[in-house]
């Protein structure tokens, strides 16, 4: 038996304030990987590009899929698929390439740079875990408001929702996929030079 | 604005900038280019079977393009004839009947009227004509899968095409030189503040905009991520080509000497590709050397043939916004490991996150912007860039050719035929 395991086996039928203490490490672990999702976005909103690739596993799928109008029968369909065309469907190495980019000083579309916010929300994980042994993925369902300002006057704000595939990593950990589902089928924001 | 203006002096590669820039010019573009030239509407491979359909544009309008009963596609207006509802709001599906949710009006896949709500009491006495109020059909042609309509019912596409359609011949048609290409999954839409032509002129044939790409270059997103934006495996020379009927294209001419070793970052992707090419060459000969790299059929339908392989169409909104949509092809026929190798890297490349065509963006909208101003709009833009240079060959028959490559023969041949389509060619 794994210490994790035999932890949570000690803490059965245990309560604080009336609260079982395996619902309380439950919510320790959400609080915890809701403070690594929140650090990640203070880190890309400061424009520390090199430093938010750390994130991510080198295994990354970052994958943006596109949303249609489909008929009611069908709206469960209406996420292009994984084959499909999309409008991000980066691994690690081109991720990076898009900071390398932005880097440059002469990537156009981000010089000088936009000023971006995120605001992420809702988030939450499926399992009633207790712990992410080393290794270990969950999936944590975000929701995300994304303001774009840039030049004088241009302004986007996105807003979808994120499904993140969260490997434990020592005391931390790393994003192995990354699936954003924004709410547009057209697209309204000229470019996406920003992140998610 | 002073009529007397000339708009496109095509001669002296010198274009105003009203055109990119006045509504009142933008409006009658609506009927003069619009309502008459042939527009790209989709590819067969997007309603295979008969009831798929998907919807289209052309211009600002929305089409509905449907494989009918008969297995013949269809173009048509989708705007109810009785009240002006927009009988299909989904982006693609399969249907028997388009179904108006406003009154109950119903058509079929080819158009007919098939329904009037309360026909029996209050219009079958009157004698009325269900032939005289299906959708709006346009005339329709297809080229290797290309689907194309126009609403001129004198409209004839081969003479509209006139030498260019050897560059659609050689771009969708499989590697192998007679496959079938398909779409990759959906088409990819979204709005830019720029004018559509200032899209379309880009890819007719701009060479000179590789300052545009720099920091893409620098960083590497070719088929093997190494360095720039396509394979270097093999030389080519490339030529300019400008049609009469506004077309234009950047060609490569591969020599027939060299090997071709493209995709080696994937062993299956260039096995698969040798295969293609020694095909390709027992089934068009010397046409198997001829690369169309990039272009734009008039007015409003751009391409890559190659690296990339794609089609992008500038569909107007208003003067100064355009919905891009973009669509990525691969062969229907190749293995799956293939298909998903290409069209990571077409992710890549273009579309509103594509590293290439992120800072096309960026620059077409602020061309757009800062030419709208009571000063800028005085002054022209140039394309004189290789006057004096062209020339013609016989291995793109029907074109005027620019040997350097590096020319604005494809604006001087798009804004002339856009004169002429405008009705303004007696100022040009
Ligand atoms: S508008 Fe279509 S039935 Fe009335
Ligand atoms: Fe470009």
């Amino acid at each position: 038996m794994s210490d994790i395991a035999k932890n949570s086996a000690d803490l059965q039928g245990k309560t604080i304030g009336g609260l079982p203490i395996d619902r309380l490490a439950h919510l320790i672990l959400i609080r915890e990987i809701e403070d690594f999702l929140y650090t990640e976005m203070d880190v890309l909103d400061n424009r520390e590009f090199e430093r938010w690739l750390e994130f991510f596993s080198d295994d990354l799928r970052y994958w943006m899929p596109m949303r249609k109008n489909l008929a009611f029968r069908d709206h469960h369909h209406d996420i292009t698929g994984p084959d499909d065309a999309a409008w991000i469907d980066d691994d690690k190495n081109i991720l990076t390439k898009r900071v390398k980019q932005i880097l440059t000083g002469i990537h156009w579309a981000e010089e000088p740079l936009s000023r971006v916010s995120h605001i992420i929300t809702n988030v939450r994980i499926d399992r009633s875990i207790t712990a992410l042994a080393e290794g270990e993925e969950v999936e944590v369902k975000s929701g995300f408001l994304v303001h774009r300002n840039r030049l004088e006057t241009e302004t986007d704000f996105l807003a979808g929702r994120r499904i993140d595939i969260l490997r434990r990593s020592g005391d931390s950990f790393l994003i192995a996929k990354r699936t954003i589902v924004i709410d547009q089928s057209v697209l309204l924001a000229k470019n996406l030079t920003f992140f998610f | 604005m002073n009529a007397r203006v000339k708009l496109v002096d095509r001669q002296a590669g010198i274009v105003s900038r009203e055109i990119y820039v006045s509504e009142e010019l933008y409006q009658k573009e609506r009927e003069r280019v619009f309502g008459k030239a042939w527009l790209y509407i989709g590819h067969e491979s997007q309603i295979p079977d008969s009831g798929d359909f998907i919807l289209s544009r052309m211009g600002e309008e929305s089409v509905i393009m449907t494989r009918a009963r008969t297995g013949e596609v269809q173009v048509m207006l989708n705007s109810c004839r009785h009240r002006g509802m927009r009988v299909c709001r989904y982006d693609e599906g399969h249907t028997e009947k388009f179904y108006c949710p406003y009154h109950g009006w119903s058509y079929n896949l080819d158009g007919s009227l098939a329904h009037v709500t309360e026909y029996e009491r209050e219009y079958k006495e009157q004698g009325f004509d269900h032939s005289q109020w299906g959708l709006i059909k346009a005339k329709v042609a297809v080229v290797r899968g290309t689907v194309w309509a126009t609403w001129d019912p004198d409209g004839d596409f081969d003479s509209y095409l006139g030498g260019a359609r050897q560059l659609l011949e050689l771009s969708f048609v499989g590697w192998d030189g007679e496959g079938a290409v398909e779409v990759v999954g959906s088409t990819q839409k979204w709005q830019i503040p720029s004018n559509w032509k200032i899209v379309a002129e880009n890819f007719a044939g701009d060479m000179l905009h590789v300052v545009s790409h720099r920091s893409v270059d620098i960083v590497g997103i070719g088929p093997n991520t190494e360095s720039g934006r396509r394979d270097a495996s093999h030389t080519a020379q490339y030529v300019q080509a400008g049609y009469a009927e506004g077309h234009a294209s950047v060609v490569g001419f591969y020599n027939d000497t060299d090997p071709r070793r493209d995709y080696s970052a994937s062993k299956i992707t260039a096995e698969y590709f040798q295969d293609c090419y020694a095909k390709r060459k027992r089934v068009l000969g010397d046409q198997a050397l001829i690369s169309p790299a990039v272009g734009t059929i008039f007015p409003n339908m751009s391409f890559h043939g190659n690296q990339p392989r794609t089609i992008l169409v500038a569909h107007p909104v208003s003067v100064d916004k355009t919905e891009m949509w973009r669509q990525y092809f691969v062969d229907r026929d190749a293995p799956r490991e293939v298909k998903d190798f290409l069209r990571k890297y077409y992710l890549r490349y273009s579309g509103p996150a594509g590293l290439t065509e992120q800072d096309d963006m960026e620059n077409w909208n602020y061309a757009t912007n800062a030419s709208k101003g009571f000063m800028a709009r005085q002054f022209p833009y140039n394309y004189a860039a290789g006057i004096g240079n062209e020339t013609t060959t016989n291995r793109l028959p029907g074109a005027t050719v620019e040997v350097n490559g590096q020319g604005e023969l494809h604006g001087r041949s798009m804004y002339g035929k856009w004169a002429e389509f405008m009705g303004e060619a007696d100022h040009v």
